[in-house]
């Protein structure tokens, strides 16, 4: 199973700013009635951009100009709360690539790179700086590079971080786990049979 | 220097280190739900691989069923197709499902406890990020994503990094009135929803050691809350004498073995921590939250903090944000104000000891007019539990709804769901925008003798005053 090495992203950023974002903002659990995580996309942030009625609430995702954005800038304990993977696999059905935040939540982070999209940290006066720019010329083309673990565009470059294991596993196209997992049967084996199983006669 | 459970634990199931330097960390117990299982189970079936070790997976159906008619087909053709593909995938594969019919079923991080399989010692691993519950028992219990879950089911491992570890002591007793809930929310109050990133929380101190079981599984459901991944509390006598007899524990000889096992985990004496933060057991007040995130807490006495008073412009922002959305003002107490629905339930709160604790208080008590308040058992094994005690029937006779088992109103997938604007005063674990199923509903998160009181009252309510419980001098505070 040939995974892409993931070394760059490059595009438009979109802010979706605020502290402690969590997934049922992300993507509110109506959504996660399904048995696919086919027909997600779209729904990222669903109840952050439209009212009941389906009219727009004038979010960023929404204007024109941050159209096609590749990479979302957040805030602190980004994806916090729930495990659903759902979260993660809406925003990048939705077509986001990347996103940088000040931190984020272990079980996100953990998702989101198993499923091969970047979450990187930025410290918060660099990232606010960079929400700025995105505001202010949305049209602004970043590039986010794992080789030099910087956020660069035209007006400026930050430096990001993100621990060095998933990044060794991006950039070595090694993201999905499994592959990996299953290189150590023997092992496994071993561990299996020391370790006591739960069993009843229920 | 001693080694702490979560690295005595961390180390027996460590498989090997993978290139990328990962830990390939083997897990003893996986449990699966309808809601974030079948993708994995269809990512399986693409590679074509089997599930390894299908004895070490258990199945339960939670999130999604109706708790006020659970016959089928059900209602909502969605939620019918996602128990069929649970059915059809743990049947394919020989991985026991509690279902429906079974007297088994209930909430994920209700069943596995009350069942026995989860157990001091083990990795314990579900799609759902409340699994941090199962370590009040002595475990490294964690949330998982779907393609985690896949990875299980197909190597019965994981690539994980190590936590650190925080030892979170709470000393000294805690005074009446105050249950574990308010221990969970204050703790989140004071670190922080963001406090425990890349930390294990370690419960501990003597307010800890004097808690049974079941309010250890509340404080440690809400770990994932204050952003620690995982929860857990050293396994000890109460530990012990909780899982002793269970269906799932082990029996004769093997008990003893057992024991001395797990005893043998729980962290040394001189444990070498990440952090350590002492809090004291009488600083804890009735808490209740007022915001979209659990860390916005206050004191049932104290006033909602004013965003101009935050330690930093976010913090500011966020409190703002919080006081629009849920319609209130800085200053001002939450005691005193309407509710419009009660409910307690969820896996924080749906055990046995949480309508233990309440019944006793609603007999010969009536919900207010105007309030819905519900009563939904963790599992059919509490439910039956609750009617056995006649407690089912006092939640009866006082006005609740008493329902089936099943997640409710904790989270916005089956019938059980806030309407419009709706306050609800709930013993749930997240109060984010939108949560309780209603995209503008407001939720209070409290301990079930709160909610009770707010039933009874029809308002927030401080459970010592509304149910005459004493206290040497309640704080009050002037706004």
């Amino acid at each position: 199973m040939p995974l892409n090495k993931i070394t760059s992203i490059c595009g438009k950023a979109v802010p979706v700013v605020g502290a402690d974002m969590d997934t049922d903002r992300i993507i509110p659990a109506r959504f996660l009635k399904c048995v696919t995580f086919d027909e997600l996309a779209g729904t990222m942030f669903y109840d952050e951009r439209f009212h009941a009625d389906g009219s727009s609430k004038g979010h960023a995702i929404d204007a024109p100009q941050h159209a096609g954005a590749s990479i979302i800038f957040g805030g602190e304990n980004f994806g916090c709360g729930s495990s659903r993977e759902h979260a993660p696999q809406a925003i990048k059905r939705s077509g986001i690539r990347a996103i940088v935040a000040e931190s984020f939540a272990e079980i996100f982070f953990g998702n989101s790179s198993g499923i091969g999209m970047p979450c990187v940290c930025a410290a918060h006066d660099a990232l606010q700086q960079a929400i700025r720019i995105a505001e202010e010329a949305p049209e602004t083309r970043w590039t986010l590079d794992l080789t030099s673990m910087t956020l660069s565009c035209p007006q400026t470059t930050i430096a990001i971080s993100m621990p060095a294991e998933p990044r060794e596993a991006l950039m070595q196209g090694r993201w999905d786990a499994v592959v990996e997992l299953m290189n150590a049967p023997e092992a496994v084996k071993a561990l299996a049979a020391a370790l006591p199983c739960p069993s009843s006669s229920l | 220097m001693g080694k702490t459970l979560y690295k005595k634990v961390w180390d027996a199931h460590t498989v090997g280190i993978l290139p990328d330097g990962r830990t390939q960390l083997f897990i003893a117990t996986h449990f699966v739900h309808e809601v974030t299982s079948p993708q994995a189970f269809a990512m399986l079936r693409e590679l074509n691989l089997p599930v390894l070790h299908p004895e070490r997976t258990f199945a339960t159906v939670d999130h999604i069923i109706p708790t006020d008619n659970q016959c089928e087909p059900l209602a909502d053709k969605r939620a019918q197709t996602m128990l069929n593909a649970l059915r059809d995938n743990t049947a394919a594969a020989g991985i026991r499902f509690f279902d429906l019919p079974t007297g088994y079923q209930g909430i994920v991080h209700s069943i596995g406890p009350e069942l026995g399989i989860t157990q001091p010692g083990m990795t314990i691993v579900c799609g759902d990020s409340h699994t941090a519950t199962h370590g009040a028992v002595g475990a490294i219990a964690m949330g998982i994503g779907t393609t985690q879950v896949r990875d299980v089911l197909a190597t019965q491992t994981l690539a994980m990094l190590p936590l650190k570890v925080r030892n979170v002591r709470v000393e000294g007793t805690l005074r009446p009135g105050v249950t574990a809930k308010d221990v969970a929310l204050y703790i989140i109050g004071k670190l922080g929803a963001d406090g425990g990133l890349g930390y294990a929380y370690e419960f501990g101190g003597s307010a800890i050691e004097d808690m049974e079981m079941d309010g250890r599984f509340t404080l440690c459901n809400m770990a994932i809350e204050g952003a620690a991944r995982c929860g857990y509390v050293n396994p000890d006598a109460k530990t012990f004498a909780y899982l002793k007899g269970r269906p799932y524990a082990p029996k004769g000889a093997a008990w003893d073995a057992a024991v001395a096992r797990w005893k043998s985990f729980a962290s040394d004496a001189d444990a070498e921590y990440d952090d350590v933060v002492v809090f004291d057991a009488a600083d804890i007040e009735p808490t209740v939250t007022w915001g979209i995130s659990p860390d916005m807490s206050i004191g049932i006495n104290g006033c909602i903090p004013a965003p101009q008073d935050a330690p930093d412009a976010e913090t500011r922002k966020a409190r703002t944000t919080a006081l629009e959305y849920m319609q209130l003002q800085a200053g001002d107490k939450l005691k005193g104000m309407p509710i419009n629905v009660v409910f307690i339930g969820s896996c924080t709160n749906g055990r046995i000891s949480d309508f233990r604790a309440v019944a006793p208080y609603l007999k010969g008590r009536k919900v207010a007019a105007g309030v819905q308040a519900l009563a939904v058992p963790g599992s059919q094994m509490t439910a039956l539990q609750c009617e056995a005690e006649g407690i089912a029937d006092i939640f009866r006779a006082a006005g609740f709804e008493w329902r089936l088992a099943g997640c409710s109103m904790c989270l916005a997938m089956n019938p059980d769901k806030l309407q419009g604007d709706q306050i609800c005063a709930s013993t749930s674990n997240r109060n984010f925008k939108g949560r309780q199923g209603s995209p503008t509903g407001r939720t209070l998160l409290m301990s079930p003798l709160m909610a009770a009181a707010a039933a009874v009252t029809g308002t927030v309510a401080d459970p010592r005053e509304v149910f005459g419980i004493p206290t040497e001098s309640l704080s009050t505070v002037n706004c």
